[in-house]
């Protein structure tokens, strides 16, 4: 935590006559939840050190409507959707990087038939292009060794076919990247989607993070790498709930790039 | 010449075959009780598709054991109709193996089917096994309890019972062959039925025609029944993979569809100038307003409807199911069984009332679906990306979500406290939108 993180937002930009390389979309999650917020952070502080001209929309962002869509309210869904395209499309926005894959999803997939068209990228791999391009080096550092193993987010796997940026990217830490049972195509969720996040289970015999836990902890990981903040917080709680904070961390891809460079 | 035996192949062939298409009739009458929904884009891609999924069954191999057998009983079952077409022929014609004539050819083809139908006798016996006495745990799930438990082992001893007449009929035939009997021509290699011949050892020529033309009869007999069987069957599947197939969805997994009704009302309500106390123009006859959402089969689509036909009930989908693995109501397979039922229950309504839906005090949604089943789902799509057959048991889980937010404002409280989280302030959670940004000055 070196210097301070620079992040201009849109409106910055356009009074500069600027317009940025990418959008960065926060999220909801990415703004307020305590624990998103580190991530938001590191992959803020990846993105000034490889000098890529982003924005974000600061207080003029406004939920995707995914929560509201999964729980059944088209409605809301539709009436969030449109104000923020309303928005993006006054700035001309062309591309968008995002950390949490209910917005990417979102974003890509369901805006477009509601006049929101733009290029929609997961944080992964936007890092991954920024290291294909050479503006991004990455290195093991502390994570040299480690056994890190990657949870599939469904909205990002499953729902968007994305399995290999994050891999790729966990793989350029020379840590050892170890497989849960089930990946990628077969990746248990974490218990969050559907708005799940927002309420408490319906009755039944396990909640559905710690099924997930269990299976993450079978690979004997040092590390239980996610790419998304809902997911985090999930498996976050299920290995305090095993009781293994002290030995193993839960980490957004961004955050083992950030850390591998003490940034 | 006796042409009695021909005619009552001709009658039987016709009973069979005039009962099922009006079977099929029925089920594409039923199907297209949903909304129409444009799933003949990309044409190209859903050839590719079908090929891949249906034809080539890339996804039953994801489970080795269950999809080596089964790919095993479903070659068997499109080889051996090219047997079914000889028997036809002769059944109509009263001739005897019309295709020996092919000679070394139908040497091999005799061949061949007598192994597979060896082959699908063993793969069946181990689907039986699976289901029975393994009792694997998808197959004994709450919702497999009565009739689909009967429904999955009838269709096993349908098989059985199918290729042993199929053997003992050649088997039969190789001997009468071997004893120089009239109109047995000397054709056909038995690889397996020829095992059979000790059985057979001292009968006189009648009794062995007798056990020929008594497996023959029943053979084809049994096939007819069993093709009337499929539609009251989960076995369906056999003929509805291939269009439920075609028509599935193409997009990205995660994309649900936007509603347009509800588009139509938000930009109205979005425009400055629209007037929201004007009068409808003269003419302009909606009639009632959209329904949002489903609470009954009608307001699903046609390919929803045909999925649930379709449905096999392997339950591959619901041992995937993060909600089901941890001990919750939901199962997607029960979701598609519920469909079909309540869409078969609606069908026999209108055949009963004169090709008239009477209103019958029931629906999809809480006679046959609970809410607890629906608000269970985390939206993952594993069960999506589990069927061997494309089917989507999510976008029905939706669409009820859906009818019961927007007609019944009816989710639980603590959705509703995120909704209106997201209403009043932008986000989920109770922060000020304003506030967006503090993260970056902590």
């Amino acid at each position: 935590m070196s210097e301070a993180i620079k992040v201009p937002t849109m409106a910055e930009m356009m009074a500069a006559g600027k317009s940025p390389e990418v959008l960065f979309w926060v999220g909801c999650a990415g703004s307020f939840d305590d624990r998103a917020k580190k991530i938001t952070k590191a992959f803020v502080r990846i993105l000034n050190k490889a000098g890529v001209e982003f924005a974000v929309l600061g207080a003029e962002e406004s939920c995707t409507g995914d929560p509201a869509k999964r729980a059944g309210n088209e409605f809301l869904f539709q009436m969030q959707a449109m104000t923020n395209i309303e928005v993006m499309n006054a700035y001309e926005i062309k591309k968008v990087v995002t950390a949490c894959p209910h917005c990417f999803n979102t974003l890509k997939n369901e805006y477009p038939s509601l006049g929101g068209d733009y290029e929609v990228v997961h944080h992964t791999q936007f890092l991954k292009s920024l290291l294909e391009d050479g503006r991004l080096t990455i290195e093991g550092g502390k994570f040299k060794g480690k056994r890190i193993t990657f949870h599939d987010p469904c909205y990002l796997g499953r729902a968007n076919n994305v399995y290999e940026a994050p891999r790729d990217l966990i793989k350029k830490l020379d840590a050892e990247l170890v497989e849960m049972k089930n990946c990628r195509k077969k990746g248990l969720c974490c218990g969050a989607g559907g708005a799940q996040m927002f309420k408490e289970p319906e009755k039944g015999n396990k909640d559905v993070n710690i099924e997930r836990t269990e299976q993450a902890l079978e690979t004997k990981p040092d590390i239980v790498a996610a790419g998304c903040p809902f997911c985090n917080t999930m498996l976050t709680d299920g290995v305090k709930g095993k009781e293994k904070e002290d030995e193993i961390e839960v980490l957004d891809v961004a955050e083992l790039i950030a850390n591998a460079q003490d940034l | 010449m006796n042409l009695i035996p021909q005619i009552l192949f001709a009658i039987v062939l016709a009973g069979g075959v005039g009962y099922f298409a009006m079977n099929i009739k029925k089920l594409i009458r039923n199907i297209k009780l949903g909304k129409q929904i444009d799933r003949n884009d990309q044409p190209s891609e859903r050839w590719k598709h079908m090929t891949r999924i249906a034809l080539g069954q890339q996804k039953m191999v994801v489970r080795p054991i269950a999809g080596l057998l089964h790919i095993i009983v479903y070659v068997g079952f499109i080889i051996i109709n090219i047997e079914v077409l000889e028997i036809v022929i002769d059944g109509l014609f009263g001739t005897h193996r019309i295709f020996a004539f092919m000679g070394g050819l139908y040497d091999v083809l005799i061949g061949s089917f007598e192994i597979l139908a060896f082959l699908v006798l063993v793969s069946v016996i181990l689907f039986w096994t699976r289901r029975n006495v393994i009792r694997l745990q998808r197959f004994i799930k709450p919702e497999m309890k009565g009739w689909p438990k009967n429904d999955a082992n009838i269709i096993l001893y349908f098989e059985v019972v199918l290729m042993m007449l199929f053997l003992t009929m050649n088997g039969a035939d190789l001997q009468l062959q071997q004893l120089g009997a009239d109109h047995y021509v000397q054709a056909g290699a038995f690889p397996v039925s020829q095992y059979l011949l000790p059985l057979f050892e001292g009968l006189s020529e009648s009794t062995l025609i007798i056990i020929e033309r008594a497996a023959w009869w029943l053979h084809i007999i049994g096939i007819l029944i069993f093709l009337n069987y499929l539609y009251f069957s989960k076995h369906l599947h056999i003929l509805l993979a291939f269009p439920n197939t075609w028509y599935a969805n193409l997009n990205p997994k995660g994309q649900f569809n936007n509603l347009e009704s509800v588009t139509k009302e938000v930009q109205l309500m979005m425009d400055p100038n629209a007037d929201p106390f004007a009068a409808p123009e003269a003419g302009d006859d909606e009639g009632e307003p959209e329904k949002f959402g489903a609470s009954d089969v009608l307001d699903l689509n046609r390919v929803q409807l045909l999925n649930a036909y379709t449905c096999t009930e392997c339950g591959r989908c619901t041992s995937e199911c993060p909600a089901n693995q941890t001990g919750k109501k939901l199962s997607p397979r029960k979701i598609m069984m519920d469909t079909r039922d309540r869409l078969e229950e609606v069908g026999k309504n209108i055949d009963a009332n004169k090709g008239e839906f009477k209103e019958d005090g029931k629906q999809l949604l809480d006679d046959y679906i609970s809410r607890e089943e629906l608000w269970a789902c985390t939206s993952c799509n594993a069960c999506v990306e589990a069927c061997p057959v494309s089917i989507d048991p999510l976008s029905i889980i939706m669409d009820m979500r859906r009818y019961l937010v927007m007609e019944q404002s009816a989710a639980p409280a603590e959705l509703n406290n995120m909704m209106s989280n997201i209403e009043n302030n932008g986000a989920p959670w109770p922060f000020n939108q304003m506030d967006r940004l503090n993260w970056k000055d902590e």
